[in-house]
């Protein structure tokens, strides 16, 4: 089996052989031999070299992670036999810059009204989850070009709440 | 002693009452709202009754609902575990005109002491030290009239508040308005009262706190401190008993005044004084909790009691077992608090469904949680998701259990503030027992170089290993990778989940590893 995997944004390409105890793995042309089990749904006990590793496999709505001691990576798969490689290109360029709900929550206040004069840290909305208000600040120095939330409005992770420019 | 008791509460507080309960023969009951009906405590109990929907005043907070489910059935007793009603006064005299037990203080000693304002009266009579400010709640105008008069910066809180809800710091004058609406509201929201009051701000203090136990028969006794100085935005985040700075002479002086505290409201059940204590050890009474803490289970790690055995056999009318004379502190013990919320994101709140759980266990190790791999955090209440506690013969034996339990500990599919205690643990002035309420902002503004674990392995060793665990659980684990199955959505039958959380099921079906 081959694949080419991502990790953090890194690509290697990995080979992976069944062998008599376990794996035989060839990453970047470099040859490894593994023994991995299955520990529970998630988890995989590796030995490599006598070195033993407990690796997490972690999901969340958006991304995908493999832990290995206290690191934690990105990791994409693809199996180059299957030509699948969309890809959504979150664009972050110059210009207007975003303010983001980072968590489903209430929108309670709106600080700076579309127009006002902002500097970076300055407050922008506030938003309340878990009965906590947390203020969502300018990332930049600039004017509020539009506020797109409303007081009392639910938003979801992820949304657009107002727009720096 | 009560054949049945319904726990007014929900998460780890809920299953940690209801193990008590177990524990002492007795059956319980849980209450749930729409969203909890999956949660743990719901499992764990005897007994359990919906109170309404998610929105915690039309459910955990709903006195007249939670009455009807002590009627129906039959529950002789009410444990308010903490938050919520804990430290309602009408919620204990409606526990009493329906002639059920409300398990901690008499709504008179509630009221008494329940009002931090008309507890700093009551207390600057008797003589216990204060920190200077106003005795009763203000409107704006003289707020702003006796800030100036005793000088920025200073705290302003709400009179019915805990838990850091409704409080705020201001240090200059102009930030003063919006820092007031902003604890008014929030204190509205919160407790359904406004009274927002002010005291001068004590720069760097420690926050040490003693925990009492008083029966119905006179008896008062004290258990010992709590060093909670490790705090964030004015939150507890880990606590400690006893506290690094606290001598056996110190502790007979703060116990014997936190005792005269509790016997001047002739308070029953437990109870917890809080102390602001400046740089020269000085103390100064801020508030008693009229309830069970959070970190209550230090105090019963190092004196052997179990605080909620206690506060239901204070309830059914026994006696203190015990004589301030035979109660001991022995050993160390330190708790952190589990939250879901995002280290990389300014610790903001972090629902969702929890994918992968691995949980601590071994010697001087004990786990009082509210989570289970497969549930989905709701974003309705509080961020605790566990304590996690670790004891030993010393505070060093302590840390250093605790330190390997974190390395345990894995909770997978949601934010944890986990890695924030493998920081605060490793920091010199934490081992070193040097802490003030400053501390926890002092090292999450310094950079996160000092957060790595010291490991044989370099980085990119790491990612390689990574690169190669990444092919294998495409190999051996393809379900888990691809349909999103193991750990889906599962939130209660009956419950509707709304629509977020189908669409992030749907990404999460999508964005897996293809095999």
């Amino acid at each position: 089996m081959t694949y080419e995997v991502m990790v953090d944004g890194k690509s290697h390409k990995l080979e992976l052989a069944r062998a008599e105890h376990g794996w035989r793995c060839k990453l970047d042309g470099e040859e490894f031999c593994v023994d991995a089990v299955l520990a529970r749904p998630n988890v995989i006990s590796l030995i490599m070299d006598g070195a033993a590793y407990e690796i997490k496999r972690e999901r969340t709505p958006t991304d995908l992670h493999l832990w290995v001691k206290d690191a934690r990576f990105a990791v994409q798969l693809h199996d180059p036999r299957s030509l699948r490689s969309r890809k959504s290109a979150a664009g972050c360029g110059e210009g207007p810059v975003k303010v983001l709900a980072p968590m489903p929550g209430k929108v309670v206040r709106i600080v700076a009204g579309a127009g006002t004069t902002v500097e970076a840290g300055h407050g922008v909305v506030v938003i309340e989850a878990m009965k906590m208000q947390n203020e969502l600040k300018s990332p930049k120095q600039g004017v509020v070009k539009q506020v797109l939330a409303a007081e009392g409005a639910s938003v979801s992770a992820g949304e657009v709440l107002a727009i720096v420019e | 002693m009560f054949n049945k008791i319904l726990i007014a509460n929900r998460g780890e507080i809920a299953v940690r009452v209801i193990r008590a309960c177990r524990e002492m023969g007795i059956r319980s009951v849980a209450v749930y709202s729409d969203v909890d009906r999956a949660s743990l405590h719901v499992r764990k109990a005897d007994e359990a009754y919906h109170i309404g929907p998610a929105s915690a005043a039309e459910s955990y907070l709903n006195i007249a609902k939670l009455l009807e489910v002590a009627k129906r059935s039959g529950a002789e007793a009410i444990h308010p575990g903490y938050g919520f009603l804990s430290e309602n006064s009408r919620f204990a005299q409606a526990c009493a005109d329906a002639r059920v037990k409300f398990i901690g203080p008499t709504p008179a000693a509630m009221e008494a002491m329940g009002s931090k304002t008309r507890a700093r009266q009551a207390m600057a009579e008797a003589g216990v030290p204060m920190v200077p400010g106003s005795k009763r709640g203000l409107e704006f105008a003289q707020t702003a009239e006796l800030a100036d008069e005793i000088g920025y910066p200073v705290m302003l809180k709400a009179a019915a508040g805990g838990g850091g809800k409704g409080m705020r710091l201001v240090r200059h004058p102009q930030d003063l308005k919006s820092a007031f609406e902003a604890a008014r509201s929030e204190a509205v929201r919160s407790f359904s009262d406004g009274e927002v009051y002010l005291e001068k701000f004590i720069e760097n203090p420690r926050h040490v706190e003693m925990q009492i136990l008083a029966d119905e028969h006179g008896n008062t006794v004290y258990l010992g401190e709590r060093e909670c100085s490790v705090q964030r935005r004015h939150q507890k985040v880990l606590e400690e008993s006893p506290s690094p700075i606290v001598t056996p002479e110190m502790r007979q002086r703060m116990g014997e005044i936190a005792v005269r505290v509790a016997q001047a409201a002739q308070y029953t059940n437990a109870g917890t004084v809080e102390f602001l204590v400046d740089q020269e050890r000085n103390f100064y009474f801020l508030e008693m909790n009229t309830r069970l803490q959070v970190e209550h289970p230090v105090t019963e790690l190092v004196t052997g009691l179990d605080l909620v055995h206690q506060q239901i056999r204070i309830a059914a009318g026994e006696r203190l077992p015990l004589a301030q004379r035979d109660i001991s502190v022995r050993g160390h013990a330190i708790e952190c608090r589990i939250y879901a919320e995002d280290p990389d994101n300014n610790y903001f709140p972090s629902p969702g469904t929890i994918t992968l759980l691995l949980a601590p266990s071994g010697p001087g190790i004990r786990r009082d949680s509210g989570m289970y791999e497969g549930w989905t955090v709701p974003i309705d209440y509080d961020p605790l998701l566990a304590k996690l506690i670790g004891y030993g013969f010393d505070r060093e034996e302590a840390m250093s259990r605790l330190e390997r339990a974190l390395y345990e500990y894995f909770v997978g599919g949601i934010k944890t503030n986990i890695s924030l205690f493998r920081r605060i643990l490793r920091d010199p002035d934490f081992r070193a027992g040097r802490l003030d309420t400053g501390f926890l902002d002092r090292l999450l503004s310094r950079h996160r170089d000092d957060g790595g674990e010291e490991s044989d392995i370099p980085e990119n060793g790491k990612a390689r290993i990574a690169a190669i665990a990444a092919g294998l659980f495409a190999v051996l684990d393809p379900a888990g990778s691809l349909n999103g199955g193991q750990g889906a959505q599962r939130n209660g039958a009956g419950t509707e989940v709304s629509s977020k959380w189908k669409q992030a099921g749907r990404i999460e079906a999508m964005g897996g590893i293809p095999s």
